[in-house]
């Protein structure tokens, strides 16, 4: 019998769609079970209260938790997000219910025996429920109280060998697409970049310094499989600067119809046989291919890397081997001043381990943003408000042309004194010799 | 419930203590067949959808089973995903940017033998708890954020009408039928925890109509000044105001200024937003983040506001669904919806749609509005 009637949560029980009332409700079971004699550290009914509150936002339409609360571990200023209900009698379960934010592995790789830890912890000192995963990449943990974050904190650093993630205005928990470890467009190894840099960071991740939340995200290759150019105010995207490789007996294989374009994506309909002119070359956002019934050639210098023919005939082109990365800066969502998509900042940098040439450009980034940006600015923010000249500038790099879409479209051009022959300060009395008043 | 130590001394918090150790790292995690020929992979196909293969110079072959999940999960289905994952895949799993679920084996009878499995499994009320899909050209799982399960500014739920939309469009989350990838996302508010600025359709939850005032309390559970300055409008300004007979130090809201951002009620708890009138979703749609063909996109706002029909948001799912379906008629083969909407112009959108053009959709925040304004004499009538 459950605690609390949920006769519209209900109702999101039936359906294809894996159900998180009918996974919350089996877990409420669970956990009233305790068939692992599990001595549980916070309400063992706390699923069900959440299902008793969710309902009733499902009936008055607003939500039930109140505004955060400064709670976390010691020495830490991030990692864990205060929550509590704002029917605490009703709903005595979820009264405090803090999210704890676990740093995930990169790219979302889990032994069975690691995750098991995880369940294990979270079962007995929290509610049993989580997000796989939150959106900027961190194992969510969904719902503790205060008294057990420490115990949270010292089993995960000293038992399991893991650390929390961030939240605030640090460096968020840096995500990454699976790279060269199952995917054959990866022009790096983004799980390592990724890796490496949380370390190296961890004081940043940590304790919040910064005007406001920074986040890195790594994608292998321009098609954005973790989005890093819509969502991260450092994206590193892999590219290449050579030629793409040409298997001109695979490219026939294609056109005669024996492997699937696009990796047998568009499997689910009859587009009719595959036609490399009208499916690729004419699709080609630079025009620079060129099929003459035999061979297909590529002229490398004009292609922008878009990777749609590669997508489309996969066994055919690879990329180049002159591979790294291009970094794009300044992406964010919508609040405040609209949503921004990263702009790039370095066309082309190699990925080599200990990554030295990226943090230089991180930290210069981060010298000139925590000096001059505003409380809750983004990066984004304040390269608008101050410019992207000043960007390069702190940074360290010449403009290039590739920087722009197109060039500006005003003449109020931002001159320099040194810039300008004499300089700024000008005799009025001897221009007053030449021109009377 | 008597409280277990982990071995912590709150008296002594230093301690012992380890800090600032990360993640572990990536690699412990490989299965032996994905260490093996990591960097080293030659082509992929998707073998029917949600099955895909990796071909490795090695001449190795790795299929992953990529099963679409709720995000919010219990460590009891967690547990399950291990049973499987010891039982057909040496003990590894991983998980999508997308929140998906993905199985791995490189031996094409376990692929047999651990699809066989994942279809019979069922949450007690019948739906799927693994269901195979979420590639290609077809429709993945929702990215979301957490809604009234457990945030403080959301003005629409999350996991709720992801479910109610992925009921909908599940028939093309098992299939390959749409003329290229298709993504939805949803942000039960502005802030947008998920990249649905950048979605083929992106939901997103709004308020619409501007903070309370908690003037008993505002002096004293807010710094005034930060929820002043975190105004993008300029719409909130510090004030003196009587209440019930007493003065308190308060703050005052121009109405017409506001855009029900919310940013200064995650300042200052005393502004509550939230209605339950008011709240509801908007519908953008013509975003992506691949490089792919074309440069990235934003989502356009083409829906204004859908109520908050709970509990399975039927205008919201059917309109999705609509726009699904007129986009996978009319849209090229590797078209995405923002390309197919610009190659045959946005009046066109709507006139095929059958969607409601209103005031609501023209751009008048801040400058870049005026780019989303035609100089042109060229258009469809």
């Amino acid at each position: 019998m459950a605690k609390h009637a949920t006769p519209k949560l209900d109702q999101l029980e039936s359906g294809p769609w894996p159900s998180f009332v009918s996974d919350i409700k089996w877990e409420a079971e669970n956990r009233a079970k305790n068939a692992d004699k599990v001595n549980y550290q916070i309400p063992v009914d706390c699923p069900a209260d959440l299902l008793g509150v969710l309902e009733l936002s499902y009936n008055d339409g607003e939500t039930h938790w109140k505004h955060g609360g400064i709670v976390g571990v010691f020495g830490y200023g991030g990692g864990v997000i205060g929550r509590y209900c704002d029917q605490p009698q009703a709903f005595p379960g979820v009264a405090h219910f803090h999210t704890v934010r676990v740093n995930q592995p990169a790219a979302k790789y889990y032994s069975s025996e690691f995750l098991r830890q995880i369940c294990d912890l979270w079962d007995m000192r929290g509610s049993g429920l989580t997000n796989m995963h939150g959106s900027t990449g961190d194992i969510v943990l969904l719902g503790t109280q205060t008294a057990q974050l420490e115990e949270i904190f010292f089993e995960l650093t000293h038992k399991y060998n893991t650390d929390l993630g961030g939240s605030g205005s640090n460096l968020r928990t840096p995500e990454s697409c699976l790279g060269t470890s199952r995917c054959e467009y990866a022009c790096y190894d983004t799980q390592d970049v990724c890796y490496q840099l949380t370390l190296d960071y961890q004081d940043e991740l940590h304790r919040p310094a910064f005007p406001y939340k920074f986040k890195f995200k790594f994608d292998g290759c321009p098609n954005g499989c973790v989005a890093a150019i819509a969502r991260s105010d450092f994206s590193v995207i892999g590219t290449w600067k050579d030629d793409i490789k040409i298997d001109q007996a695979a490219v026939k294989g294609y056109v005669g119809g024996e492997f699937a374009p696009n990796a047998g994506a568009h499997s689910g309909r009859d587009w009719g046989k595959f036609d490399i002119q009208a499916e690729v070359v004419d699709l080609c956002p630079t025009k620079c291919m060129k099929w003459d019934g035999s061979k297909l050639s590529i002229n490398n210098r004009e292609c922008t890397r878009c990777m749609h023919c590669i997508n489309t005939m996969p066994r055919a082109l690879h990329i180049g081997d002159e591979r790294g990365a291009s970094i794009l800066v300044g992406a964010k969502a919508p609040v405040l001043d609209g949503a921004q998509m990263g702009s790039l900042l370095v066309p082309f940098i190699e990925v080599n381990q200990p990554y030295d040439e990226i943090k230089e450009v991180i930290e210069k980034i981060w010298d000139w943003w925590m000096e001059d940006g505003k409380n809750r600015e983004r990066l984004g923010e304040t390269i608008r408000r101050l410019s992207f000249q000043r960007l390069l500038e702190v940074t360290e790099i010449a403009p290039q042309a590739v920087h722009v879409k197109e060039p500006r479209h005003n003449p109020y051009i931002f001159w320099k004194e040194e810039e300008v022959p004499g300089g700024f300060d000008r005799d009025i009395e001897a221009y007053r010799t030449r021109h009377q008043r | 419930m008597a409280f277990v130590s982990s071995g912590y001394n709150p008296d002594k918090p230093m301690e012992n203590r380890i800090t600032d150790i990360g993640p572990r790292k990536y690699d412990q995690f490989y299965p032996p067949f994905i260490a093996k020929n990591k960097g080293k992979w030659l082509y992929h196909e998707i073998l029917e959808p949600g099955v895909l293969m990796h071909v490795a110079e090695s001449g190795d072959k790795v299929y992953t089973v990529r099963c679409g999940t709720a995000r919010l999960m219990s460590v009891s289905l967690i547990r399950e995903m291990c049973d499987i994952a010891d039982k057909y895949c040496q003990g590894f799993l991983r998980f999508t940017t997308r929140s998906n679920v993905e199985f791995m084996t490189d031996n094409a009878d376990t692929l047999k033998a651990l699809k066989a499995d994942l279809a019979g499994r069922k949450f007690s009320a019948g739906s799927n708890k693994f269901p195979v899909g979420g590639t290609g050209a077809g429709i993945t799982n929702i990215i979301h954020t957490q809604g009234w399960v457990h945030c403080h500014t959301p003005a629409t739920d999350a996991s709720g009408p992801v479910k109610a939309v992925m009921d909908e469009v599940f028939a093309d989350f098992q299939a390959h039928r749409m003329p290229a990838p298709l993504r939805i996302s949803l942000a039960c508010c502005i802030n947008m925890c998920g990249a649905v600025h950048c979605s083929d359709i992106g939901l997103v939850g709004i308020h619409r109509k501007p903070p309370m005032i908690d003037h008993e309390w505002a002096d004293r559970l807010c710094e005034i000044p930060l929820a002043v300055s975190a105004c993008p409008t300029a719409a909130v300004r510090p004030t003196k105001v009587d209440y019930k007979g007493e003065k308190h130090n308060s703050i005052a809201i121009k109405n017409e200024r506001c855009m029900y951002c919310g940013n200064c009620y995650t300042m200052c708890p005393a502004l509550p937003i939230s209605d339950g009138e008011g709240d509801g979703v908007a519908i953008m749609v013509g975003g992506k983040v691949s490089n792919r063909i074309s440069m990235p996109k934003f989502s356009k706002v083409v829906v204004a506001y859908i109520p908050n029909e709970t509990p399975r948001w039927p205008t919201l799912t059917k309109t999705v669904k609509h726009i699904v379906e007129v986009y996978a008629a009319n849209a090229n083969k590797y078209e995405r919806l923002g390309e197919w909407a610009e190659r045959i112009g946005w009046e066109r959108f709507f006139s095929l749609t059958g969607l409601t053009f209103t005031h609501h959709l023209i751009d008048d925040f801040r400058e870049p509005a005026y780019y989303t304004w035609r100089q042109s004499t060229q258009f469809k009538f």
